[in-house]
């Protein structure tokens, strides 16, 4: 099967006054149908940035795409003008967000908020969006949707405003769904929920799904292939069984080994030293090394 | 503590480019207004009915009259009245906002509660007619014309030093000082009122145009100043009364309201700029 | 449900309203120089007016409920200088003058300000942000009767392209209104610009983005009902502002309206007209508030659950 997303060698940077940040530093990797990859790292490792810039969903300037290329489709997106880029963001592709309490518009209705998709891309009239919109709201678990449909965000607890937002994520039927940490806002229960319910969705409509995350055990129960980046650039790919037990990159090891274990409960948590580099500084070699006090060198 | 936060003040204040013309016009104007007595010549009662309406010569830098009088000293001296019933009102309304502010602040709990509600009532009124009606009732007096404008612009004044009160009230330093036996009005003393400044201050700077506008914006309507004084609002009206055969009557006092009013607000703006740079900036 | 606080506001606007009424009937009764203080400065004509309204002869209490009673039934009283006029005549005349003005500028300071302050926003640290920004400066800080006199003088006198004086023909109405509504165009533009840069500052903006919305789209349809909150709770303020302003445009430009016969009356101590005008306009004022108050609590629905 051919991929669906294939990202490569791509590059962009922020022109700030104080020096070029250089966010995502030649990334490459693939999405295929149906498939679930994690993206992995710290924060400032460029994970969402690398998502939201070719999308053309961050102000540019600053930002500025070098190079590479971001195949979707059959189509590079990166070649695309934002007319075309517009045409497939919520369509194809659609995001969800980690804040579920900022990301809806407190003022309007969740309904309106709902139908915008179902209008902009399938030209529908507002009463079919509307129901068809409520059917969605059903799906994803929320009970009484036609009377949420006239709510407002506020009235919704966190949980139920993301459930809201994967519904209105989803009812284009997208090719591809990019969760930029859709649980990190979350109890770990309602964690446990939506990403079940993710996974059922996907089960049902064969969609991919790119998840953008930090939390390793988010990780181990819902990803096929992992990719950990780092200051900008991919340090390691593979599967889950790959990253997780036969790592060959010094900072995956370190990430797993800092994760909290239930079953090593009296031991302090290892954390990994140093710095995240700064990435208006050309950096040479491993960027992991230089910020870090090993001396050891090794070939990415 | 005091010292670092002037001297950050300062520093921030001096990057405000309007903020210090702002300040540099003010001083001086404030200098020349009130010095030139010392050195002019004409007075500015003096009528020389054979030189109506003259534009800016060498004799009278910025014309005269329909009386002949010459504008430079009437608009020095309306300046004077301008800026002296500006700075007294809002020290009127300082004291009183101040007092009132404090007081809420200090005593809280109910009280304070009542009196903020006071405050948010009277907010919505526009005390120019109470102004107005008092003009009505007791005459033009002079000083009974400061109090009065002094008397509407208090609240915002009392909101902010009570705000400043209330919170410095919880800081532990009071508390501090209060357990170790140092009387409340020592408290007072020394650490509230240095505290406080701050603010007050900013907001004096910022209420006397306020007030010096309400002054011409009376005197304009003839509710203000009377002859045989005079203030830039009573020049401005005059300068309007006859403003196609000499717009120049109209331009001066115009211009140096204008722009004491800009000075002040940038200066103002600065100030408080400099002493919260947390505050939202536009 | 969530308007209860709405309720608690009006609540307490009664009593207020009982206190200035009070007020108003003992200000009218000692005014100096009227029927009841020792030295009668009216003409015979009047104080014959005066004396058949307010009952002198009655006791105090009589006199005050019988003030009440007229006020409820709208009438002000007779006006202390000109013997065969009411208060209520005046005011019918010359309210309606004062409102259309009101109105316009209203119209103007919105119209501009929203404009002038949506680009500023959509653009900012351009030109584009630069040069209203600076006008709006000049409009926050000078004075009306600046204002009227130069756009008179610019438009009226040396370009000749409109009326300098009068309430006759439309061209009349244009100087005054934008005269008065200019320094409150001038707020509404910066409060458009900092809202709208604010909304579009948060996350449910880029929400919208990520769902494929054209700019005009999430301008209108998300960003201005959250941005214009700023300016919805300003109109309050902004209407005060332009009914004590229409004080001085009313003189300016000789318009028939309510503020310039309250001028004339405060200059000739015409205390029945003066404190019947001002009772007026307070209410109107009083009114107003409220009426933002509750359009506001209308669009922030977050507001009707407080």
């Amino acid at each position: 099967m051919s991929a669906l997303l294939k990202i490569e060698n791509y590059k962009a940077y922020f022109y700030t006054r104080r020096g070029i940040v250089k966010a995502v530093n030649g990334i490459s990797y693939e999405v295929h149908p149906g498939q679930t990859v994690a993206v992995v790292g710290e924060s400032g490792s460029g994970k969402s940035v690398s998502q939201l810039s070719y999308l053309g969903l961050l102000p540019s300037p600053p930002l500025r795409i070098l190079g590479g290329q971001v195949v979707f489709d059959g189509s590079d997106l990166l070649k695309m003008r934002e007319d075309e880029l517009r045409k497939i963001r919520g369509d194809k592709i659609s995001m969800i967000f980690q804040e579920p309490m900022t990301s809806l518009n407190p003022y309007l209705k969740i309904g309106s908020q709902l139908i915008e998709p179902l209008v902009i891309h399938r030209k529908q009239r507002k009463k079919a969006a509307w129901s068809a919109a409520t059917q969605a709201l059903e799906r994803v678990g929320i009970s009484r949707p036609a009377q949420a449909m006239e709510a407002y965000p506020h009235e919704f607890s966190g949980g139920m405003r993301q459930r809201v937002m994967i519904a209105m994520a989803l009812t284009t039927e997208p090719k591809l769904l990019i969760a930029d940490e859709p649980t990190t806002a979350l109890d770990v229960t309602v964690q446990a929920q939506i990403l079940e319910l993710l996974k059922s969705i996907q089960k049902e409509t064969k969609m991919a799904m790119i998840l953008i995350t930090h939390d390793l055990g988010v990780v181990a129960g819902s990803a096929d292939e992992v990719v950990v980046m780092y200051a900008g650039r991919v340090f390691e790919r593979g599967s889950v069984d790959d990253i997780f037990y036969r790592s060959q990159h010094p900072y995956t090891q370190a990430l797993l080994r800092s994760t909290p274990r239930i079953d090593q409960l009296e031991k302090e948590l290892p954390v990994i030293q140093g710095n995240p580099p700064d990435l208006s500084q050309d950096l040479v070699g491993c960027p992991f090394t230089t910020g870090v006090l090993t001396r050891k060198r090794f070939a990415n | 503590m005091s010292n670092g936060l002037w001297t950050d003040a300062l520093t921030r204040l001096k990057k405000n480019k309007l903020a210090l013309l702002g300040a540099a016009f003010l001083l001086l104007e404030v200098a020349v207004f009130f010095l030139a007595p010392l050195f002019s010549q004409t007075g500015y009662e003096v009528q020389d009915l054979e030189m109506t309406f003259s534009a800016p010569t060498q004799l009278h830098w910025f014309g005269t009259d329909s009386l002949g009088r010459d504008l430079l000293s009437r608009v020095l001296f309306g300046g004077r009245v301008s800026l002296t019933v500006g700075l007294l009102a809002s020290l009127v309304s300082a004291l009183v906002g101040v007092v009132y502010g404090s007081l809420s602040g200090f005593l809280g709990g109910k009280t304070d509660n009542v009196m903020m509600r006071i405050v948010d009532v009277l907010y919505a009124l526009p005390f120019i007619f109470l102004v107005i009606i008092l003009m009505v009732y007791f005459g033009r007096n002079f000083v009974l014309l400061f109090v009065a404008l002094g008397l509407t612009q208090w609240l915002t004044m009392a909101r902010i030093v009570r705000g400043q009160v209330l919170s410095l009230r919880h800081k532990e330093f009071i508390e501090a000082a209060h357990s170790l036996g140092i009387r409340k009005r020592k408290i007072i003393l020394k650490h509230l009122i240095p505290n406080t400044l701050g603010p007050v201050i900013v907001y004096l700077t910022l209420t006397v145009p306020s007030v010096i506008l309400e002054e011409a914006f009376l005197s304009y309507l003839g509710l203000g100043i009377q002859a045989p004084l005079a203030s830039w609002g009573t020049l401005i009206k005059e300068g309007v009364d006859v403003m196609d055969l000499a717009p120049w009557t109209l331009f001066f006092p115009a211009f140096f309201l204008s722009a004491t009013l800009f000075s002040l607000n940038f200066l103002g703006d600065g100030l408080r700029d400099a002493l919260d740079p947390k505050g939202a900036r536009d | 449900m969530g308007f209860q606080y709405l309720f608690k506001r009006l609540a307490i606007m009664v009593p207020i309203f009982f206190l200035v009424v009070t007020l108003v009937f003992f200000m009218i009764r000692f005014a100096p120089g009227g029927p009841f203080s020792s030295e009668k400065s009216v003409s015979p004509a009047i104080l014959k007016n005066l004396e058949a309204k307010y009952h002198m002869d009655e006791p105090l209490v009589s006199q005050y409920i019988r003030y009440w009673k007229d006020l409820l039934r709208g009438d002000l009283g007779p006006s202390f200088k000109h013997a065969n006029r009411t208060v209520n005549e005046i005011i019918q005349e010359s309210l309606p003058v004062s409102v259309e003005l009101g109105l316009l500028a209203l119209a103007w300071a919105v119209i501009i300000g929203v404009s002038a302050g949506a680009l500023a926003a959509l653009k900012p640290n351009t030109v584009y942000d630069y040069v209203p920004m600076a006008f709006s400066l000049l409009g926050i800080c000078l004075p009306t009767f600046v204002v009227g006199p130069v756009l008179v003088l610019v438009f009226g006198l040396w370009l000749q392209w409109l009326p300098v004086a009068g309430w006759e023909s439309w061209q009349d109405r244009v100087l005054p209104s934008l005269t008065l509504g200019f320094a409150y165009a001038a707020y509404i533009s910066r409060l458009t610009r900092g809202g709208l840069i604010e909304i579009r500052g948060q996350e449910f903006i880029r929400t919208a983005r990520s769902k494929g919305l054209t700019e005009s789209q999430i301008l209108i349809k998300h960003s201005l009902r959250g941005g214009l909150l700023p300016v919805v709770s300003y109109l309050g303020p902004a209407l005060a502002g332009i009914i004590t302003g229409a004080l001085v445009t009313e003189t300016i430009f000789n318009i028939p309206g309510l503020g310039r016969f309250f001028i004339e009356s405060a200059v000739n101590r015409d205390y029945t007209v003066v404190m019947g005008t001002s009772l007026l306009y307070f209410t109107l004022i009083f009114l107003c508030n409220f009426l933002v108050d509750l359009v506001y609590a209308i669009l922030d629905p977050r507001l009707k659950y407080v």
